[in-house]
Formats: structure tokens, C-alpha cells, sequence
């Protein structure tokens, strides 16, 4: 039995130890708004919060994250992720949509700890995070817009 | 493309088919199926006697039911292509809410069911399917006058209930009023669906638009920003199983025998299958699945594989072009006049094996009954597919009922007969009453791509000494596309049309051209990636002129304005590139510029990229002017962000992708080996529409073809040395 913190919620699974966090959640928890992109944390498809860390759950064993507290697109809502949120949806950031959970929170965990991310430091924070329709420059802009917004609020 | 020459004729008929006949608009009745209070109302849909039926059935469809106005004024479009990044649930909407007049707010939307007989592309005649840029395209005029009628049948209701003319009443963002008196479309459905069919619906004059051309925001960012968009990936279902595949380490392989005494015994497995691709383990979920496909033992035959590697295909392909090929356009006398040319300028290309690679993997998730079969997938071909997929499991195509979902990209890979598709229903049926989720892991969709064709040219081509080009001999070798699929009727002479696309209509004036094209055999799985041949055939062309310009010592804006003298649209996006980009003024030290145009499906765009090289060698695009023409530009933002996609899509090939072949195995596996653009080497992007009263073509597809040439010719005025071969890779 592993015990889980999921965005606020402690959930007791009786699962092999070595499952991926990203199958917990899919499979156990009906939490899907993490995806599937390549199995190897190399597109950030997955990226979920680990205290507040961007962590590829693909990747990461449910037995590594017992005790973490875990947050995930589902139930994140912290001032960071709101701003990123609405800048998202103000660019129009999205086209297929399917890598965009794990961009907002990979652009949310920036914001949570640089409040105003240079061009170059936003390349840096989401080089982990693919996206086949190349939506890039929005996601840029839109962190820009999102920092604006948050002013000095971001924590 | 053949796809493209039908659309080209369609479209032409489209736009000529203003007016809506009356058995047109029975047409739309019968399949709305009648009265559908409370679940929703299909404008449109009065009672029709039998004789009226007869002539419906015998009728082409110019139009459907594509809206349903519920008492809650709310507007839901039925949608009948594919969303799968590139906007259409917000363009198509959006056309439909113009010619109602109905606000943004209150439009919502759902995909369509698979039925050819409602849902039909209108340029690929009586198949439902998304591709080839046409969505917009094929349902221009027939979603104005479906919103057009609907508005016009709410407009009589009104003007009945009120006892008013129907000259006085006005409708604007979804209300209809008469000086004091307004209402909702929701009050006014039942009533308006029982007046007569409006049989020549006034269509806005395009003055008037209000949606169409503004920057309206997308329907579908809410839902993919919050984790709740729902993909093939997210389908939950009662009892669902996962199947993960073993498939043969190359594609055309078989299964000889195997022994699945372990994977049955590891915790979780429901059951193991053989089908004709391969063997599935079917678990409680994917963990279970994946831990027991690696204790499969599975001996292969691998005796219709591929044997070759890369460099030999290569070498096999060269020598193919150094023959004569089938003529797909010949004019003048291309060889005479080289024979005699004081100067000839000579050139062979390499083009690699690309794959689709989207982020979500391929899936889809299949239920079969005994005389039915339910699925539920990002579907792209939903007539291929509803066939296909009757023939795999012996249920009626009717009783195949396809649930569309959101795709996670496809770029081409999700219209694909005879694939995933069916392998998922080949395994779903053998566990038969329980839904069946079949998931690729990103290695099976790597080695089960189905690429964009290697392909390899050979170009010659002589300049006057007055600087024009008088003579191109091209020849085109590639594998086939559409050779041995379900679609190789659509190959028209002796060719794939792919092979050659967008050289064999070339738009620079050439007096003298000679274009060949060869297919080359190889056992290795192929298909449309994002714009088809265009996506190696610009960069070739693009780079060849600059060879060209560079030999005539002109200015390559000026050399190709001289070429275009008469293409009025090319020239349209190559001066309007060219204006943005500051084309001539002086840049920083180390940085060059770069131009290519290019026309696909229908839409011409010319891209301008500036280019730095570092004294390491190493280089970064930095900016891509773009400008495009694709005729009305529905959604502007869209449009936008079509363009950027396909520059950084474009990019992302061109600078570092290729599958690569070590004695006919596929060397890449994952993204460490097949590398896509990151974040950090996406260039700043401008985009700029042409402004046009055309009828609109395609934006999904276009953006994509220049960028790999303009980046290349910059590479080119910065190096003197010009490129041949993609991908470049990271150093000049």
C-alpha cells in the first residue's frame, strides 16, 4: 500500500510499487489531464508538480513519490497556474491541445519561482517540453502575459 | 497531389453554387431525422412526403444538418471534420454563426457521427475524411447557407408570430427584434421548423461579415487548458481493458511463433491475441499490459522486410534519376536547349524518411458485439475506417459507429487505412463485449510510422547571359504514397501524383521544361505527412532557384519577381514578405536572409527566415517573416497560428529529423533519436494575410513548404555553399 498527496487529497493504492506515476494516475485515479507522449521524460507531455518541482511522471515510480506532495493539471490552481491559464487562453496558445497540460505546468513552476522570466530563461525552463504543432512562440508570449499579470504576486 | 486537382474543380463548382434548390434542402431534412425537441432541433426539419424522398435520395448533397438551436438559445454546430490542432471547430463554427447572425458566445459545437450520406468532404465526392487542407474549403458555401437558411426560417417565424414584414425585422448576435419586440432563436425554433424551406437563402454580402475575418478566440482553448479535453488517451469506459502490441521489429514482418506462457501469468493480463500484425497482451490496465509484453517470445518472419540501409536506398535512387523517367510535364525542348547553353547549372538532392511523431501515440478503442462494433478515437477518415473496420470484424459498415474525439496531432498519420486502426478491432474482437483501449508507446509509433517517402532528385537547368532561366530538367524520384493502399485508385498515369508535387505545376516561367518522375519500390511503410510532396519539393525547387539567381548574379526577390511577372498571387505574398521583412536593408554582422514561395492547396505563402551563424559554425533562425494568401481569411488568428505550426513544424524537419535505415531496421526508437524543434530554436514568427475576396483554400498544410528553402538560402548567402541535402543538422 502507497500512499499518495494529490492536489490536497491523500489516496491510499494497493498497486505495484514500481508503477509510473503517470499510470496511478490515469489508470487508478481517472485523473487524465496528464498524458502519455513518450514513456522516457523526454517531451513533458506527463510534467506534473513534486513539491512544486516540475517532475516527469512517466518516469517517476509511484514508491519515489510516497509522501510528495503531488500536483497535477486536475486540481492545481495556485495564482501561478491561474495566470498562466488565462494568459493561455488569451493568446489562444493551443492547436491539437495534447502537450499543453504538461506545458502550463512546466510555464506555472517557472512563474512560481522566477517572477519575471527573461526569453531566455523561459527557453530553459520549457526545453523539456515538446510540442508537435510548435505553438512555441505563444508559450512564450503567454508566460510573458501571464508574468504581467501576476505582477508581484507570484510565490 | 490528385486530392488537390479535385478541389481545384470543386471548388470551382462550390463557389458557383450559391443558390440552395429545393431537393437540396430536402436533403438536409431527411437526415436530420424530424423533430428533435428537447434534445435539440434540427433547423429545417418539416415533414417530407414519399415522392419528395425518392428525388432526395437521388440528389448529390450540396448540404446537411449541421445545427441544431436548442430553447436554451444555445447553437451547436455539427462538425463534420477532424480537430486536431488546426482550428476547424472554431472556423467552421464560426461560418455558420456569420450567416445566422448569432453571437460567438452562444455557439457550442460536437463532432459529427460517421455518415458519408450527411457528412461527405464535398471535394473527395461521397467520403467523410479530413485532410489535404480542405476543410474550410469544401464547406465554405455549404455552412453560409446552412446558417443562412436556418436565419431565414427563424426571420418567417418571427414575422408570423409578430404579424410584421419580414423586410422589418432584424437579427444581430443571436437576437431577433422588430422595434420593441426581441427574442432569442431558442423561443422561435419550434415554430420556425415547421415554415417552408427558404429555397434561395439571401448570403451576407461580405461587407457585413462579423465574424468572419475578426479575431474571434477558439472554441476548444478552455477545455485544452484545463486537462479536461478529452482525447482517445482520456476514453474511460466501464470494464475497458488496455492492449499493448508486440509487433514484428520491421514493418511487413510476420509472426512465425510465439510463446505467451509468461505474459498470460503476469498479474493482470486478461488475455494475449494473435491478429495479423502481431500479438497483443490485453491487461486490467496499461502498466500490467506493458510489464507483460516484454515476457512475450515471439519469433518473427521477417522474409518480406526491407534488407537495405539508408545509404544504398540512396544510392538506388540516384541511379534511377540518372535515367529517363516518366514525363509528367513537358514544354519546349528542355534537352535541346541545354545541349546548347553556355551555362548550366547542375544540382542532386537528398530528401530523408520523416515521421509523424504527434505527441499522443496512436490509439483507439474498439467494443465488439455480435452484430455491432463501437469505437472511440481521434478519426480522421471516418467512411476508410467504418469500412475497414467492417471487414475486420464481419459487422454491417452501418453498425460501425464511430465516436470522434479530440486528436492529439496527426499531421497526416491518423488517415491511414488498413493500420491502427484495424489492429485495434482485430484484438477488440477477440475479447468481444468488453471495450479494448489499444495504446502505442512512442517506440511502437516510431517503428510503426508511416513515413513521408525518402526521395532523391536530379535537376539541370541552363541560365542565359541575359540572367533568365531558359531550360529545367527535373527528375523526381520518390517511393509511392497511395501504390498497394486502398487509395491507389486516386494515382492517375503512371505515377504517384506525389512524387513530383508542386514541380509539375511549376509557377516560375520556364520556357523550356522537362519535369520526370520515377517510383522507386522499397519495403518501407509510407503516407502524407503535413503538405504532402510539397514538404520536399519547395525546399528542392526554392533552393534551386537561388542557385539560379546566384548564376543569373540577380537578387533572389528580384530574380523570382521576374519569373512570377505573371502569377499574381505569388507575387501578392513575395513582395508583401519581402516589404515586411525589410528584404535588402542591412542586417547585423553574421546574420543573412533568406526567401522561398510556394503554392499548395490553393494557398500561396512566402516565407523570408534571417539566419545567424556563429564563427562555431552552429546557427539559429532567428525571425521568419511569413505571408500568406488563402482568400477570405475566416479566422485571422488561426490563420496565424497555421502558419506559425508550419514554420516550426517545417523547421523541426528540416534542421534536425530523418528516419534512418541499418540493413532495412528503423535505427530511430524515441525523441533522443528522433529529435523535434524544442522551444529555444523556434524563430520569431510574423505573419501577414494577403487581403482577398477569393474563395478561401486551406491554411493547415501551406505554412509548412517554404521554410525549410528559405532557411537553407540563407544559410546559402551566408556560406556560398549551397544545400542539397535535409536535415541540415546543427552546423553550417
Amino acid at each position: 500500500m502507497i500512499s499518495l498527496t494529490i492536489n490536497g487529497k491523500t489516496h491510499e493504492l494497493d498497486i505495484d510499487p514500481d508503477t509510473p506515476l503517470l499510470w496511478a494516475l490515469r489508470d487508478e485515479l481517472n485523473m487524465t489531464g496528464t498524458k502519455l507522449g513518450c514513456g522516457m521524460a523526454l517531451c513533458g507531455a506527463c510534467t506534473v508538480h513534486m513539491n512544486g518541482n516540475p517532475t516527469r511522471a512517466c518516469s517517476l515510480p509511484i514508491s519515489a513519490a510516497a509522501g510528495a506532495k503531488i500536483e497535477t493539471i486536475d486540481g492545481i490552481n495556485s495564482p501561478a497556474f491561474q495566470a498562466v491559464q488565462q494568459a493561455w487562453r488569451e493568446l489562444d496558445v493551443v492547436q491539437c491541445g495534447y502537450c499543453q497540460s504538461g506545458q502550463i505546468m512546466s510555464a506555472t513552476a517557472l512563474l512560481q519561482t522566477n517572477k519575471k522570466p527573461t526569453d531566455a530563461e523561459i527557453d530553459v525552463a520549457m526545453s523539456g517540453n515538446l510540442c508537435r504543432c510548435a505553438t512555441y512562440q505563444r508559450i512564450r508570449g503567454a508566460i510573458h502575459q501571464a508574468a504581467d499579470n501576476l505582477g508581484g504576486k507570484a510565490k | 497531389m490528385n486530392f488537390l486537382k479535385r478541389q481545384i474543380v470543386q471548388a470551382e463548382q462550390n463557389s458557383g453554387s450559391a443558390n440552395l434548390t429545393r431537393r437540396t434542402f430536402l436533403q438536409a431534412i431527411s437526415a436530420s431525422g424530424g423533430l428533435l425537441i428537447g434534445s435539440g432541433l434540427m433547423v429545417g426539419s418539416a415533414p417530407i412526403n414519399a415522392a419528395d424522398k425518392t428525388s432526395v435520395e437521388n440528389s448529390a448533397p450540396i448540404f446537411n444538418a449541421f445545427l441544431k438551436i436548442t430553447p436554451d438559445n444555445k447553437v451547436t454546430m455539427v462538425i463534420k471534420h477532424l480537430d486536431m490542432g488546426q482550428g476547424v471547430s472554431t472556423g467552421l463554427t464560426s461560418i455558420v454563426a456569420e450567416e445566422l447572425d448569432a453571437s460567438w458566445e452562444q455557439m457550442a459545437w460536437e463532432f459529427a457521427p460517421a455518415d458519408a450520406s450527411r457528412y461527405n468532404n464535398l471535394f473527395w465526392g461521397p467520403t467523410q475524411g479530413t485532410g489535404g487542407s480542405s476543410s474550410i474549403a469544401n464547406s465554405w458555401m455549404q455552412l453560409r447557407q446552412s446558417g443562412a437558411a436556418a436565419r431565414a426560417m427563424l426571420v418567417a417565424a418571427a414575422a408570423d408570430e409578430w404579424k410584421v414584414p419580414v423586410e422589418e425585422i432584424k437579427v444581430s448576435k443571436g437576437i431577433i427584434s422588430h422595434g420593441d419586440r426581441s427574442s432569442g432563436f431558442g423561443a422561435l425554433v419550434a415554430k420556425a421548423s415547421l415554415l417552408p424551406v427558404p429555397q434561395n437563402p439571401k448570403l451576407k454580402d461580405p461587407q457585413d461579415f462579423q465574424l468572419i475575418g475578426k479575431n474571434i478566440p477558439r472554441k476548444d482553448s478552455n477545455d485544452k487548458t484545463n486537462g479536461q479535453a478529452i482525447y482517445t488517451q482520456d476514453i474511460l469506459l466501464p470494464g475497458m481493458l488496455t492492449a499493448l502490441v508486440a509487433y514484428p521489429p520491421q514493418i511487413f514482418g510476420k509472426v512465425k511463433k510465439f510463446d505467451a506462457t509468461k505474459a498470460k501469468a503476469s498479474p493482470g493480463v486478461v488475455a494475449v491475441v494473435e491478429f495479423p500484425r502481431g500479438i497483443a497482451v490485453v491487461a486490467e490496465n496499461f502498466w500490467a499490459a506493458k510489464k507483460a509484453r516484454v515476457l512475450l517470445q515471439v519469433e518473427w518472419d521477417l522474409s518480406a522486410c526491407e534488407t537495405r540501409s539508408s545509404n544504398e536506398l540512396f544510392n538506388a535512387c540516384h541511379e534511377l534519376a540518372s535515367k529517363p523517367g516518366n514525363i509528367v510535364k513537358a514544354e519546349g525542348d528542355a534537352a535541346a536547349t541545354l545541349a546548347n547553353a553556355e551555362q548550366v547549372i547542375q544540382a542532386k538532392f537528398e530528401l530523408p524518411y520523416i515521421a509523424h511523431a504527434a505527441i499522443e501515440p496512436l490509439n483507439c478503442v474498439v467494443k465488439v458485439e455480435k452484430n455491432n462494433c463501437e469505437l472511440w478515437f481521434g478519426c480522421q477518415m471516418p467512411t476508410v475506417d467504418q469500412q475497414q473496420v467492417a471487414a475486420a470484424t464481419g459487422v454491417k459498415p452501418e453498425s460501425v459507429k464511430i465516436n470522434t474525439l479530440y486528436a492529439g496531432g496527426s499531421f497526416g498519420r491518423r488517415a491511414c487505412p488498413s493500420d491502427y486502426v484495424v489492429d485495434a478491432a482485430n484484438i477488440a474482437k477477440q475479447v468481444p463485449g468488453r471495450a479494448v483501449k489499444m495504446v502505442w508507446t512512442r517506440e511502437d509509433e516510431i517503428l510503426n510510422g508511416r513515413y513521408r517517402p525518402m526521395a532523391v532528385h536530379h535537376i539541370r537547368a541552363a541560365v542565359s547571359p541575359e540572367g533568365k532561366i531558359i531550360a529545367w530538367q527535373h527528375h523526381a524520384v520518390a517511393q509511392a504514397i497511395l501504390r498497394g493502399t486502398p487509395f491507389e485508385g486516386m494515382i492517375q498515369g503512371p505515377v504517384d501524383g506525389t512524387v513530383a508535387e508542386g514541380i509539375d505545376d511549376m509557377h516560375y516561367a520556364v520556357p523550356n521544361l522537362l519535369v520526370q518522375a520515377s517510383e522507386i519500390p522499397i519495403k518501407v511503410s509510407t503516407l502524407w505527412w503535413r503538405s504532402v510532396g510539397h514538404s520536399g519539393n519547395a525546399f528542392v525547387v526554392e533552393t534551386f532557384i537561388d542557385q539560379l539567381a546566384q548564376a543569373a548574379k540577380k537578387d533572389p526577390v528580384i530574380f523570382r519577381r521576374e519569373l512570377l511577372a505573371k502569377e499574381a498571387r505569388a507575387l501578392g505574398v513575395l513582395n508583401l514578405a519581402a516589404e515586411k521583412s525589410g528584404w535588402g536593408k542591412p542586417l547585423p554582422k553574421g546574420v543573412t536572409r533568406g526567401v522561398a514561395v510556394h503554392k499548395s492547396f490553393g494557398t500561396w505563402v512566402a516565407q523570408v527566415a534571417e539566419v545567424r551563424v556563429n564563427p562555431d559554425k552552429t546557427f539559429k533562425v532567428e525571425r521568419v517573416v511569413c505571408a500568406v494568401d488563402c482568400g477570405v481569411a475566416v479566422n485571422p488568428d488561426v490563420i496565424r497560428a497555421q502558419m506559425e505550426g508550419g514554420i516550426g513544424m517545417g523547421l523541426s524537419a528540416a534542421l534536425g529529423e530523418a528516419i534512418t535505415l541499418n540493413k532495412g531496421v528503423v535505427e530511430q526508437t524515441n525523441y533522443h533519436n528522433y529529435p523535434l524543434l524544442r522551444i529555444a530554436a523556434m524563430p520569431r514568427v510574423e505573419v501577414h494575410i494577403v487581403p482577398s475576396a477569393e474563395v478561401p483554400s486551406g491554411v493547415g498544410e501551406p505554412g509548412l513548404p517554404p521554410i525549410a528553402g528559405a532557411v537553407a538560402n540563407a544559410l546559402f548567402a551566408a556560406t556560398g555553399k549551397p544545400l542539397t541535402k535535409l536535415p541540415i543538422g546543427d552546423k553550417v
